[in-house]
């Protein structure tokens, strides 16, 4: 991100003359403790909001893909530099502090965005505090080092003389430094502190920690007095819509149309991120019911993670990218849970782990006949009438489903012609790509197996962008 | 005795104990820090479970006297202790949602003798006895000096479970404002050994080959506690099973095979002798390894990670075994014997033996029965407790500053958009 590398004292001394303090952005870094006070376009408002979500999307995906520390400095630095470029303060760039009002303002509006659910505050403060961590890693030393004067973190120095009594190994060439135990908990949980009565003895090579606890549980704290304060809001209504539209966006990793909107990278290879929307536009109702379910509650039961998870498969996702998506979705796990619960799980699915066999994924006859328990099998079969409508509305209303085509569905339904109501409801889905009554999923074909259903959606897409090229 | 269920208390007499001898007062003060009700008290979840697994949530009191009032009411089997909300729990229908957050609670600890079952040779499952009560004796000691030294805490109650294990509750102002990032990080900080795990594990816990201070500590206590409990007592590596686990340990495999022989040969080596064998070999690590394997405490860590984990209520009556959950002293720890914990039938059968002697035409006031009993020590313990919890909050009130609200933050309102 900062090309600054060692900075010789010449081009330092030259930029003296620039006194830190009267800055409106004295440092690249920034703890966001006061809000934007100035004049915004609602374009600016948008904009600069979108490019912090890239940023921050890039890393809750780096954590989802089990990226290395260094791995995902590398691509969210690149990311920072493309959408959010900050010059360090040695620099006589012009665009210095217009880049960092720019980054102050879309702090803020993404505050806006992510103080409204306990679920979205928790990734928001994880993402932001990564990305403080990885500017703060690579800030210029010295720049580093003024801000961190600038601040006061309440840190004690300790003599030595009691350093040594509460670690007979203390060594002199390490300076110590004490604070309340409670803001270092990440170093007090893998004991790399000594503790008495409360204070953490902290060594100067850990402060870093004091700081970026510091970072995330102000963050904290300032998110749920915004979250306090934003009924306000609701009255701007230029603002709201950008702001859902926002929250949405971080809760599928990214929206679609950002996505799309800087170019799809390697078309044929499936993503992650992707699932969300193909979901909402091409899967058959027994796999967007279970997609619903596994975005709300984070989690499926095995029936259905079976289900779906050989689904995703034969939909052409591979290995990394399945337990990308899973581990993604199943937020409230940690780590430590997910590898040990899940992750075989996926890994089975693929025929890497038990008996290696390459898995196929369910046809409607096996899921017709797994009529078990509603939350998986065919949803046309399980669910009761009114369930099956409500689903079936949520699910296909953007795609043109209308309340008037529910009693031909349901007439297949009652008289148990499941295959005939699903392919139906793809025919009425896919009326705008100019399917017609009666052409299920080409010539006639009525749906035999989910991912046959998806396939088709997903051409019948593809060919019909391409025609729009082509004219 | 056995820890068979034919203790069982019934309806009649649960009820009957909930009126005439839970300490609700006692209870009440130790909750809320103070005799006037604050909303430590009036915004915390209690939670009752019924017979046939009813589980009623979300309940909480203005008064100590609305609780028992409850109590005796539903006359649950057991009743428990939750977080302090942000407001009243049994308001929450009417809260928007989201705003019922907890936002205080005991930081606790929980040690069951099962997560030992690995380790003791005299009792397994749900029996306990007074043999294996030195490893939940062994760990209170740790836990209670690592906490009060390291951590700095002071107001810690000690609880017997009432079956095969023992309580902590810690109700220092800190410790009950701490997040659960921060619970985690204690429970990190006391991790050694995980419950359940095989006992010859190698153990993570040196920073460039040296123990931490605090576990130094723990360890120069802990090798007292290991010849008499695990050596002698337990006798743990007699059996052939128990002395392979011991080897398993050993990371010198010409070591083991020389001691395999040897042990082999001669079946009835006392476990001490056999220690003494490894003590010829330069195997520090492994030992110290193998002491804190057999002795370090052994934590249920998801009670304590959570702010709004339930936990039993102290006094409260055990299901199977009628006994009552009892603060213990830790000058106690060591001599005390669970079996010696009054069960609620007997101290009924004291109750009743009382008025027979009494003169029936005196006037009976029930809320001082318990002192007439065997709980009436045990009571003590949990009031002076309490009374320490209320000083704490006086010394507070005196001291406080003029409060200085946090200015609120201007958000992008002012923006001009
Ligand atoms: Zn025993």
């Amino acid at each position: 991100m900062f090309k600054g590398g060692q900075s010789t004292s010449n081009d330092y001394g030259s930029f003296q003359v620039e006194n830190f303090g009267t800055l409106k952005y004295p440092f690249t870094l920034n703890f966001y403790d006061e809000p934007p006070t100035f004049d915004v376009t609602i374009e600016d408002f948008e904009t600069s909001a979108l490019d912090r979500l890239r940023i921050l999307a890039e890393i809750e995906s780096s954590a989802a893909r089990n990226r290395s520390w260094e791995e995902t400095k590398q691509v969210t630095s690149a990311q920072c530099s493309k959408y959010l470029p900050l010059s360090p303060t040695m620099t006589k760039s012009l665009e210095r502090d217009a880049q960092r009002r720019r980054d102050h303002l879309s702090h803020f509006v993404l505050r806006l965005a992510f103080c409204r659910s306990e679920d979205l505050r928790r990734r928001f403060v994880k993402a932001e505090t990564t990305l403080f961590k990885i500017r703060y890693d690579e800030d210029i030393a010295t720049e580093r080092e003024a801000f961190l004067n600038s601040r006061d973190f309440n840190w004690i120095p300790v003599d030595p003389n009691e350093a040594l009594s509460v670690d007979k190994d203390y060594r002199k060439s390490e300076k110590y430094y004490k604070v309340k135990w409670t803001r270092v908990p990440d170093l007090v949980e893998k004991r790399k502190v000594v503790l008495k009565g409360g204070w953490a003895y902290v060594p100067s090579r850990e402060l870093s920690s004091i700081v970026f606890q510091e970072f995330e549980v102000r963050l904290e704290k300032a998110l749920e007095t915004t979250a306090r304060l934003l009924p306000r809001l609701d009255e701007d209504t230029r603002i709201v819509p950008i702001l859902d539209n926002l929250s949405q966006g971080f809760l599928s990793g990214i929206s679609s149309d950002w996505a799309n909107n800087s170019g799809q990278t390697n078309s044929d290879e499936l993503k992650a991120e992707q699932i969300d929307d193909l979901a909402k536009k091409h899967f058959p109702l027994c796999m967007r019911t279970l997609h619903s379910t596994l975005q709300r509650d984070h989690h499926l039961k095995y029936a259905g993670r079976q289900q779906y998870g050989l689904f995703l498969k034969v939909l052409g996702l591979s290995i990394e990218e399945s337990v990308a998506f899973w581990r993604k979705s199943f937020s409230g796990f940690t780590d430590d849970q997910f590898n040990k619960k899940y992750k075989y799980n996926i890994r089975h699915h693929y025929g890497l782990e038990g008996k290696r066999v390459n898995y196929p994924a369910r046809s409607c006859m096996q899921l017709l006949m797994d009529s078990g328990a509603s939350d998986h099998g065919c949803p046309y079969r399980t669910y009761s009438p009114e369930n099956l409508q409500t689903a079936l509305l949520s699910a296909y209303s953007p795609l043109g489903l209308r309340q008037s085509d529910l009693g031909e569905v349901m007439a297949a339904v009652n008289t148990k012609h499941f295959h005939v109501a699903c392919t139906r409801v793809y025919e009425i889905t896919h009326a705008s790509n100019g399917v017609s009554k009666g052409q299920g999923l080409g010539n006639g074909e009525s749906v035999t197996h989910p991912n046959e259903y998806a396939a088709k959606s997903m051409e019948l897409l593809k060919s019909s962008e391409a025609m729009v090229v082509d004219s | 005795m056995s820890s068979s269920d034919s203790n069982k208390p019934s309806p009649e007499v649960m009820l009957a104990f909930y009126r005439r001898l839970y300490p609700f007062k006692s209870l009440f003060t130790w909750l809320n820090h103070d005799h006037v009700p604050s909303k430590l008290f009036t915004q915390r979840e209690i939670a009752f479970s019924l017979p046939g697994d009813v589980y009623i949530r979300y309940n909480s009191f203005n008064t100590a006297d609305e609780l028992k009032k409850q109590v005796c009411q539903l006359n649950p089997t057991r009743f428990e202790i939750g977080p302090i909300y942000s407001a009243r729990p049994r308001d929450r229908k009417t809260l928007r949602a989201g705003t019922l957050t907890p936002i205080l609670r005991e930081l606790v600890f929980d040690i069951d003798m099962t997560d030992y079952d690995p380790v003791r040779t005299c009792c397994s499952g749900a029996d306990i006895c007074k043999r294996c009560w030195v490893f939940i004796s062994a760990a209170v000691r740790v836990m209670d000096s690592a906490l009060r030294e390291e951590f700095g805490y002071e107001k810690l109650l000690w609880v017997y479970s009432g079956r095969r294990g023992i309580h902590l509750w810690i109700s220092d102002k800190e410790a009950m404002g701490l997040t659960d990032q921060q619970r985690k990080a204690v429970v990190g900080f006391l991790t050694v050994v995980q419950g359940g795990k095989e006992s010859s594990k190698k153990l993570n816990i040196r920073n460039g080959g040296k123990l931490p201070p605090s576990l130094a500590k723990a360890m120069e206590y802990l090798k007292t506690v290991f010849g008499a409990l695990i050596l002698s007592d337990q006798e743990c590596f007699q059996s052939k099973e128990g002395y392979e686990e011991l080897l398993k340990a050993i990371p010198d495999s010409r070591v083991v095979d020389a001691l395999r022989t040897k042990w082999e040969a001669s079946p009835s080596r006392p476990s001490e002798d056999k220690w003494a064998d490894l003590h010829r070999h330069n195997l520090m690590v492994a030992l110290e390894d193998i002491i804190f394997n057999y002795t370090y405490p052994r934590l249920d860590i998801e009670v304590s990670k959570h702010r709004n984990h339930l936990l039993k209520a102290p006094f409260c009556i055990h299901p199977s075994t009628g006994r009552v959950c009892v603060p213990l002293d830790l000058d106690m720890i060591e001599k005390f014997d669970p079996k010696e914990v009054p069960t609620v039938q007997q101290l009924l059968e004291e109750l009743d033996n009382l008025s027979k002697v009494q003169d029936p035409s005196a006037p009976r006031e029930h809320h001082s029965d318990w002192e007439k009993t065997s709980l009436k020590p045990y009571i003590d313990i949990l009031d002076r407790h309490a009374q320490s919890l209320v000083g704490e909050t006086r010394k507070d009130n005196r001291s406080k500053p003029v409060s200085t609200s946090p200015r609120p933050l201007s958000v992008i309102l002012d923006m001009g958009l």
